[in-house]
């Protein structure tokens, strides 16, 4: 018999049963929380006078729409009413159940799928859900994390389980080295290049390969953060030594003797060497490039060298229509060379790209340099109060102001534009984000997806450039 | 979710077809971060002379006296009697919760929209479809009778009158097993609690760790 992946083994250790219709109910260890999907699934449990399963389950943070200005006057400063009931609501649900929750102004408050990995929330083995498509980041602990709807939060909350079917295998396999400049998220960038935005539509994606085993726990979570972005609800990576330096420590990892047992059980977090995939996509580390997005979909990506495509080099009519219709709205021209699109704003954020590493890797480029003249706004935002501190103790904020970029207070800012941080009308923004899609920083705003690297050597040149030759 | 058996109420006559789900709660009360409270704004447009704004103090409105649920005799209305195709337009779910918190409990009605009619078991509130001249009837009998009340029997599948009379309706059994026993998707996982409790119990043994750490 064939050994088994990664996600069989999660799957299988959570299974409580299996439905008559052949769905599964599967058991949930951890649900994170945010002001924006669980209003109504907490209001859906008081009107029908349930309590949570479990509240040692779950964790709580203010995220998508808390202002990332200055912000001390507290929630009841927050100017958009919407928001401010939002996480108003967010407070007193959290309060009313006992449910653990970093409020806005907690140093430990961030971006959910920042936050929750940072204090150790999450672990290797567990299974995760969170009213968020970006949820799959969580995999790259070796969890099982799955983005979820607001009546599934409710369902979650309830019964400590989610109704689901398993889902296909596939493994994408990057081997070889990555050249100097080249990140993470130009790695998840081709990636979804190479498969397209539907190419994990019913999959469950593990990552593997030299180039993932090398890679840091955060490029990890840059890397299965995207997952969605090829349509997979859920990415993976296998436990190894560097997932458990990672964990180790961390506020609700556990200690001692617990420690012990855990490692012991986490070893057996890997996919079986003789597993077999439904799929597997192989691609050369050394062949990737720094990677820009040009269109309005992800898997629009193209290496920082090359040209906007041709719909004129293409046979098919979707993709041509497709292309046509995303240079149109992205105002660009085919063949025209991605260095010489100019930029209007430049993000460095989100939970892709949000975390510490991130940021030194922007720092390294602005240092010593000054924001392009045409740019109209370079914002930084830290993932979490955590990450803002050791930022500020590195340095790294003085770097970025000293240049002209502004340093901003932790939240998803203007990855999705909920709070006033958003794109004007045909505005070109290099975006540390994963979406792309038309109007999602800001009416008529056209995103173009990159590395924090080359989202800060887009900052201070005003246009795409090669990150490489600026650290050279 | 709230279980139906057995209910006895006052009746109104809501006299129009195709009432769509814009006209059951306007969009601009979808904002809310609720899914109770929209009771208030219940068939806002017909209610009010004016127009209604989300969050608004509806005590002071000016009320269309004309509308059948401001009739004094209807106070308190529990059995919608409508026209065919009730519910018609958006999917959304706050239709039904906008009925459920108003107070009505049960619709009656010679056809519901589909989507109106799936979202009113996930929410406690029963869809009865009628022939054409069993609602007229009843419609008749309504408007000649002051305080009159019918009873929803869910077990029997029959609508009573104060006659007496019983008209019987058609529902899927599922359906009818999930209403009597106050079954929505939650509801129905419970059904399995042992389960995840047991399920539960292992897992505390075999990955403490995770249990009581985050508080
Ligand atoms: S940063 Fe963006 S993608 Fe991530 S959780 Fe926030 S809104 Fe969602």
């Amino acid at each position: 018999m064939a050994g088994k992946t990664l996600y069989d083994k999660l799957f299988e250790s959570h299974l409580v049963r299996t439905n008559d219709d052949g769905s599964s109910l599967i058991y949930i260890d951890r649900q994170v929380l945010h002001e924006v999907t669980s209003p109504q699934a907490f209001e859906g449990l008081r009107m029908a006078g349930r309590q949570p399963w479990r509240i040692d389950a779950n964790i709580a943070t203010p995220d998508h729409n808390v202002p990332t200005t200055e912000r001390s006057g507290g929630v009841d400063e927050i100017v958009d009413p919407v928001s401010k009931i939002q996480v108003k609501t967010l407070d007193s649900n959290c309060d009313e159940f006992g449910i653990l929750e970093f409020k806005m102004n907690d140093q430990r408050q961030g971006i959910v799928h920042v936050m929750a990995p940072e204090q150790g929330a999450i672990l290797p083995g567990v299974t995760a859900v969170c009213g968020d498509s970006h949820t799959a980041t969580l995999g790259a602990l070796g969890a099982l994390a799955h983005g979820v709807g607001t009546s599934e939060v409710e369902h979650v909350l309830a019964t400590q389980c989610l109704i689901t079917k398993k889902m296909k295998n596939m493994l994408v396999r990057v081997d070889g080295e990555l050249g100097i400049g080249v990140t993470p998220k130009d790695v998840v960038l081709h990636v979804i290049g190479v498969i397209g935005t539907a190419g994990g539509t019913g999959y469950a994606i593990e990552f593997g390969g030299d180039v993932f085993r090398n890679m840091s726990m955060e490029g990890r979570m840059t890397v299965c953060n995207m997952a969605i972005e090829a349509g997979a609800r859920v990415g993976l990576v296998s436990v190894d030594q560097i997932t458990l330096d990672y964990v180790e420590g961390r506020p609700f990892a556990p200690k001692g003797e617990q420690w012990d047992m855990a490692v012991a059980a986490w070893k057996d977090l890997v996919s079986d060497n003789d597993a077999e995939f439904d799929e597997v996509v192989e691609i050369n580390g050394a062949d990737i490039e720094p990677q820009v997005t040009w269109g309005t979909s992800p898997e629009m990506v193209v290496g920082v060298s090359a040209q906007v495509p041709n719909p004129a080099n293409e046979t098919d009519q979707v993709k041509i229509d497709g292309i046509n219709r995303a240079l149109e709205y992205m105002g660009l021209n085919a063949d025209q060379n991605i260095t010489d699109i100019k930029l209007d704003r430049v993000f460095i954020g989100s939970c892709t790209n949000s975390r510490i590493e991130d940021l030194r890797d922007a720092a390294k480029v602005v240092e010593g340099r000054k924001v392009a003249g045409n740019i109209i706004q370079a914002l930084v935002v830290p993932g979490s109060g955590l990450v803002k501190e050791q930022a500020e103790k590195e340095g790294l904020d003085k770097v970025f102001t000293a240049a002209g970029l502004e340093w901003r207070e932790p939240g998803c800012s203007m990855c999705l534009a909920m709070n006033p941080d958003k794109l004007g009308n045909g505005e070109h923004c290099a975006s540390t984000s994963n979406r792309n899609f038309e109007g999602r920083q800001g009416f008529g705003g056209r995103t173009h997806l990159v590395s924090p690297a080359m989202a800060a050597a887009a900052a201070v040149t005003g246009h795409f450039i090669d990150v490489r030759e600026l650290i050279k | 979710m709230n279980k139906f058996t057995l209910h006895t109420g006052i009746a109104a006559p809501l006299d129009r077809a195709n009432v769509d789900t814009d006209m059951i709660i306007p969009k601009q009360f979808l904002k809310s971060i609720k899914r109770s409270g929209f009771g208030k704004n219940l068939f806002d447009e017909l209610r009010y002379l004016d127009e209604g704004q989300p969050d608004q103090d509806c005590a002071g409105r000016p009320l269309n006296e004309e509308f059948v649920l401001n009739l004094p005799r209807y106070k308190g209305t529990s059995v919608l009697l409508a026209r065919e195709n009730f519910g018609c337009g958006s999917s959304r779910e706050h239709a039904p919760w906008a009925l459920d918190d108003f107070g009505i409990r049960s619709v009656i009605a010679p056809s519901f929209a589909e989507i109106f009619y799936n979202n009113c078991f996930k929410n406690g509130l029963l869809p009865i479809i009628l022939s054409e001249e069993q609602v007229d009837q009843l419609f008749n009998e309504v408007a000649t009778t002051e305080g009159y009340e019918l009873t929803v029997d869910l077990e029997n599948q029959v609508v009573k009158t104060p006659s007496g009379e019983e008209m019987a309706f058609e529902i899927d059994d599922f359906r009818k097993h999930c209403l009597l026993n106050g079954l929505d998707d939650i509801g129905l996982t419970l059904q399995h609690a042992d389960d995840i409790k047991a399920y539960e119990e292992k897992r505390r043994q075999s990955a403490p760790w995770l249990f009581d750490a985050i508080k």
